[in-house]
């Protein structure tokens, strides 16, 4: 094959024709290694599911490895009831959803005019919004929890206290604040790669920005959306600083900052910890076995320049 | 298309080639130009009181004293009394927990970020059960640090029913290892003017794995999108040249990458520099200090806060990564006018 001709470049997704030799010493052993290295990835999880299903006193007596007398759900009930893990889910739900919604609503409002229209201030609102969103949020906690605890808000069950700490709408809007610059970054790259003739032609047949916005541009970034909306999920409803620090009562916190008293409850029982880390766990753990493509995808298309 | 705008020069926004097709604000109607303005402003203005005032303000907070409590009129400018404090002996928490971060950054990128690497490379050789090996590697990452570390503490590393102390034959009562307590020291150096000596504690290398399992996948991911792009004749013409597997990654695959390996530096730093919720979720052991966790010590207290303190350690904190912030945005800007 001549060094001269250019084989085009791969798509992403693609891969690349399956080398046709026979099986070599090589291909074995990194064949051992990525089984090898797999195995050892899954033993913290399946260890955890196996211990989370048996009972502590079975498991402190017979250890680690052993065949169980009996495997069961009690500590999945147990820590459901005890953690009262359906009150700090519901906490979490009103906490992810409107936050998920606003940031890919704002996001895209930013991402739309910044790629469909030559303003001044573009390059630096985008350079902005990613340096926003890779600050580490500790560099901004102090001012903001002082600013949380003085900006006056309406009692109501949205802002319990009055002001913005201890408060759900206080969590939303830091998410949404500090989430904004990484949809922004990924939805501006996607919408640079729309032919602006689309566009084009929509204002030629009159059409308002609006119309433009909601008619055009969005329903042609439905793969970018879905591949966001399911990192900020992840991203959200994984969060431990924020509501950790913004919420001082432990009872009020979402699901996955209140495993921090969960464990403080359940000190000694491993097996009870184990089991609401899976409860933690599972939302994320199943979006991730439906929507794997998005995510990937997602992650993708914020790494690279579109 | 020839519309007014291609006579003008590329405007600061627009990549060369589309700056020509791109409209200007000035052609719009008044009240669509309204619309964009209210589009672009509600999240610009979130993002700059939420994000950016308190940012600049911490810097500025850091030089004065204030407990938090009182009204915003009690806060003294102080100069750098409060560093002065960080920095010498008054405070022998700073350099363990400077010395951790660095580590954990070092750790990182020699660790499971090449590890990732490794993964990915391997990976995009398509060999069968790429997509199941991928899946593996990468469901760690779905999973918040906080969840990783409980797990890890109550699965892996707990002292009477662990995998490890099972493994060690260390169960039993009064031989336990408790790898989340054991504050002793891995390795220590005495450091000038510290009357103490730095080191890795026990405990936080432990927490250091953790961690990995976890970031590997990430970078795994990153990687394995920049490999899918590399053109392959490259990688011919280089092995046709009689280049080993090796000479071929590290002298024309890897330096085709160049804008990926940025990223993944970039995010493996701030990774390291905003490490917290592994260590918060497990109570903050002794052994495992952070500078985040420094910094939100002084949040609140008895007598208030300290918020001059918590603000100079927060700062510090920026000044650690703002660096490697911008060297993102150039990497990332630099071929837009």
């Amino acid at each position: 094959m001549s060094v001269t001709m250019v084989t085009p470049t791969r798509p992403a997704g693609e891969v690349a024709p399956r080398n046709k030799q026979k099986v070599r010493p090589a291909r074995i052993a990194l064949h051992v290694f990525l089984i090898t290295t797999a195995v050892i990835w899954l033993i913290p999880l399946l260890g955890a599911v196996y211990t989370s299903l048996r009972p502590y006193a079975e498991t402190s007596r017979k250890g680690f490895f052993s065949w169980p007398d009996s495997l069961s759900f009690d500590n999945y009930t147990d820590a459901w009831s005890q953690g009262e893990m359906a009150r700090h889910f519901f906490v979490t739900a009103i906490i992810v959803i409107p936050a998920l919604v606003l940031t890919l609503m704002l996001s895209s409002f930013v991402a739309f005019v910044v790629s469909r229209f030559s303003w001044r201030f573009n390059i630096g609102m985008l350079l902005l919004f990613t340096a926003g969103n890779l600050l580490p949020p500790q560099v901004l906690v102090q001012p903001l929890f002082q600013m949380y605890r003085r900006m006056p808000m309406p009692e109501t069950f949205l802002t319990p206290r009055g002001n913005l700490l201890n408060s759900i709408l206080g969590v939303i809007l830091i998410h949404v604040a500090f989430q904004i610059g990484f949809c922004t970054f990924v939805l501006s790259n996607y919408m640079k790669t729309i032919p602006k003739e689309l566009t084009e032609a929509a204002l030629v047949d009159g059409a308002s920005v609006t119309r433009q916005y909601f008619q055009v541009i969005l329903p042609l970034c439905r793969p970018a959306l879905a591949a966001l909306a399911t990192l900020e999920f992840t991203w959200i409803y994984n969060d431990f600083f924020w509501a950790v620090i913004l919420v001082s009562t432990g009872a009020d916190r979402p699901i996955t900052s209140s495993i921090q008293n969960l464990t403080g409850q359940f000190f000694t029982n491993d097996n009870l910890v184990a089991a609401a880390s899976i409860l933690i766990a599972l939302p994320t753990l199943l979006v991730y076995m439906i929507l794997q493509k998005q995510f990937i995808s997602g992650l993708t298309l914020g790494a690279n320049k579109g | 298309m020839a519309t007014p705008t291609s006579t003008v020069p590329p405007s600061a926004a627009a990549p060369p080639a589309a700056a020509g097709k791109r409209r200007r604000l000035s052609q719009i109607s008044g009240r669509d130009r309204l619309i964009l303005v209210v589009m672009v402003s509600i999240p610009l203005l979130l993002h700059l009181l939420l994000v950016w005032v308190p940012a600049i303000a911490t810097v500025v907070l850091s030089f004065t004293e204030w407990d938090g409590l009182s009204s915003v009129s009690d806060i003294a400018f102080i100069g750098l009394k409060n560093y002065w404090e960080v920095f010498t002996v008054f405070d022998n928490r700073f350099f363990p927990a400077v010395f951790n971060n660095l580590f954990l950054l070092v750790f990182l990128f020699f660790g499971p970020t090449a590890l990732g690497i490794l993964f990915a490379y391997l990976l995009d050789k398509n060999i069968r059960g790429t997509r199941f090996y991928q899946s593996v590697y990468y469901f760690p990452v779905v999973l918040s640090l906080a969840v990783v570390g409980i797990i890890w503490k109550s699965v892996i590393y707990s002292p009477s029913q662990g995998l490890v102390n099972t493994v060690l034959g260390r169960t039993a009562e009064g031989n336990q290892i408790d790898w989340i307590g054991d504050q002793e020291k891995v390795f220590s150096f005495p450091l000038p003017g510290l009357d103490f000596d730095l080191g890795l504690s026990k405990n936080f290398a432990a927490i250091l794995v953790a961690m990995a399992w976890r970031h590997a996948g990430y970078i795994m991911v990153l990687y394995l999108a920049g490999l899918k792009s590399v053109d392959p004749s490259l990688r011919e013409a280089a092995s046709i040249d009689g280049c080993s597997e090796w000479q071929t990654f590290r002298r024309v695959v890897f330096p085709t990458m160049k804008p990926i390996n940025v990223v993944v530096l970039v995010i493996t730093v701030i990774e390291a520099l905003r490490a917290y919720d592994i260590v918060a979720a497990l109570n903050t052991p002794q052994g495992m200090e952070l500078m985040s966790i420094l910094v939100t010590n002084n949040l609140v207290g008895e007598g208030g806060g300290n918020v001059g303190r918590g603000s100079a350690y927060g700062t510090i904190l920026l000044v650690m990564c703002i660096g490697f912030i911008i060297w993102y945005l150039i990497n990332n800007y630099r071929q837009e006018p």
